[in-house]
């Protein structure tokens, strides 16, 4: 039983916390998912894990730096600093956008294989996220971009093809970005209204 | 060829020195380039800064002393060879509260630290909870000194661009935390002003500029360029005709991402107490150079351990002599001779000064600001040297 390592997963996004808790099941690995909010330093401290792992953007990270007022195993937990010696992991968990927390004297070896998956996995759902927000952006764009041709098309009495090349047009004439084009198209002609 | 910087700030006003040392040429002037970061809450900026991933950062005066008696997950010690800001703190409660406080006797005026603590414990007898940015952070020490003995509180901590949403869903009743979380939660209706940070600590360091500890003295040129072109930016946001173009800066999405209109109010300290309410004066409200602001006091350094250190069961004088340590006034002397007028000590007595004073310098004087708590005390916790 000594061996197993006693985790606590913060998350709240019930897909994101199955995602995780997925690639972190296996032997010798005790796992608890905790949903931020009120409290969660406290709840921690009475679960007495001996690694907490969350996103390092969370706005309930800084809560956690409350667990050093807490007494108990949790007296002391280290953020992040794994193995001082190991920069390389450092690096990787921190770039990862994991944050964790470790009671102070838990032995590297016991921890390596826990951290060596969970950065894998944040690494991926972060660039996840970040599709996510490209493919959101990029939308947003075309809609903006549709409906600036729409206003040109009627202001003008343009054909589609017409009022989308003078657009570009413009764009690469003032050297910005289609999207600042349609959005000055936009609002001018909502203040013209 | 400039010399890139890489520097983490907090989305708040007080990040306003870095954020001004960039867009205004202060760093340029020093041949530095400066690469600013946004971190989304205090524990991603101490680790960033920690692992090298910045060289220095804006940080709550707290945080560094914290790390320095084993307090919190820092591994690395940090030191202040400079303070940012002075104040500019807000107490916020929700309208319900604030009506509470009226029905109480208060008059609520921005100002009355005692008459709002007298309210406060008739209002809410079994005790407060007030959110705080960080564990360790002056508002938490503000909290603690203004309330301890006479009302039971509780802190709860929450990054300061979630205050408003926080206050707003009703999950807290009160929060103590930089500008312009304040006045943007009066903006959406959902809190009053109660207290600025001045009424309690009229000069309470509230940022510093942070680093590893020794990487100055490892990099002095870089170091020494970065903490003038900081001084100079500081410098330039104290000038009254600086507030407008200031107030744009911050309001950028990639700095505050917050309406300029809003954030002026903390610049200029004219601040708007409800929705609906009055707008008052505040002076002191926020300072970024005024007096000897940007001179890293021991004597700050040493209330903070003290006051930190007492709260958390260690012994307060020891804590107030670690404390010292990680305050760097003779790194300030040392970048900043010919540049700043430097105050001939490099301690003081805290609380003692209820109208500015002058005192001895390197050339001439220099004034030292008001410098009082609510309740009148003083603090002589160091002898001056």
């Amino acid at each position: 039983m000594a061996e197993t390592l006693f985790t606590v997963i913060v998350e709240g996004d019930p897909e994101r916390a199955a995602t995780i808790t997925e690639a972190l099941t296996g032997p010798g690995l005790e796992l608890r998912v905790i949903a931020p909010g009120p409290g969660l330093a406290r709840r921690i401290a009475a679960l007495q894990p001996e690694l907490v792992l969350i996103d390092a953007a969370s706005p309930s990270r800084d809560e956690l730096e409350e667990l050093t007022l807490a007494s108990g195993p949790m007296e002391r937990p280290v953020a992040i600093f794994v193995d001082q010696s190991d920069s390389n992991m450092t690096r990787a968990v921190v770039e990862s956008g994991v944050a964790a927390y470790v009671v102070d004297g838990l032995k590297p070896s016991r921890l390596r294989p826990v951290l060596d998956a969970a950065v894998a996995r944040f690494n991926m759902l972060h660039k996840m996220r970040a599709e996510l927000a490209q493919t959101r952006a990029a939308l947003e764009e075309r809609k903006l971009v549709d409906r600036a041709k729409g206003i040109i098309m009627r202001a003008r009495n343009l054909p589609e093809d017409e009022a989308y090349a003078l657009m570009r047009r413009t764009a690469m004439e003032k050297g910005r970005k289609m999207a600042d084009i349609a959005q000055a198209v936009v609002t001018a002609s909502e203040m013209l209204k | 060829m400039s010399r890139p910087v890489d520097l983490g700030f907090i989305p708040l006003v007080d990040a306003a020195p870095l954020i001004v040392a960039d867009r205004m040429g202060f760093a340029d002037e020093e041949r530095l380039k400066l690469q600013l970061h946004r971190a989304r809450n205090w524990s991603m900026l101490r680790d960033w800064l920690s692992m090298g991933h910045v060289d220095a950062a804006q940080m709550l005066s707290v945080m560094p002393i914290a790390g320095r008696l084993g307090l919190g997950g820092a591994p690395v010690e940090f030191e202040a060879p400079m303070v940012l800001s002075l104040c500019g703190q807000a107490v916020a409660i929700t309208p319900s509260l604030a009506q509470e406080l009226r029905d109480a006797g208060l008059q609520i005026d921005f100002a009355d630290a005692l008459a709002a603590r007298k309210a406060l414990q008739i209002a809410r007898p079994e005790g407060v909870q007030i959110a705080v940015p960080f564990p360790f952070s002056m508002q938490a020490e503000l909290l603690h000194l203004w309330l301890d003995g006479a009302v039971d509180l509780t802190t709860r901590t929450i990054p300061p661009p979630q205050m408003p949403d926080a206050i707003g869903s009703g999950e807290i009743e009160a929060f103590c935390v930089g500008e312009p979380w304040g006045s943007d939660a009066v903006e959406r209706g959902a809190a009053e002003l109660l207290l600025p940070g001045t009424a309690i600590w009229s000069a309470a360091p509230e940022k510093v500029l942070a680093t590893r500890r020794g990487w100055i003295e490892s990099n002095p040129d870089l170091g020494g360029a970065l903490m003038r072109a900081v001084w100079r930016a500081c410098r330039w946001l104290a000038l009254p005709e600086s507030r407008v173009t200031a107030s744009e800066m911050l309001a950028r999405e990639d700095a505050l991402g917050i309406e300029p209109e809003v954030i002026e109010r903390a610049l200029s300290g004219r601040l708007l107490l409800s929705q609906t309410g009055d707008t008052v004066d505040s002076p002191g409200f926020l300072s970024f150079h005024d007096g000897t602001a940007n001179f890293p006091w021991r004597s700050q350094a040493a209330w903070i351990g003290w006051q930190l250190g007492a709260r958390m069961g260690l012994d307060p004088s020891a804590s107030a002599a670690e404390a010292q340590a990680v305050w760097r006034p003779d790194l300030f002397r040392r970048h900043l001779a010919g540049t700043a007028v430097l105050p001939a000590a490099s301690a003081k007595v805290e609380g003692a000064c209820p109208q500015p004073v002058q005192a001895g310098a390197d050339r001439g004087t220099v004034e030292l600001g008001r410098n009082t708590f609510f309740d009148g005390r003083i603090f002589d916790l160091l002898p001056s040297d």
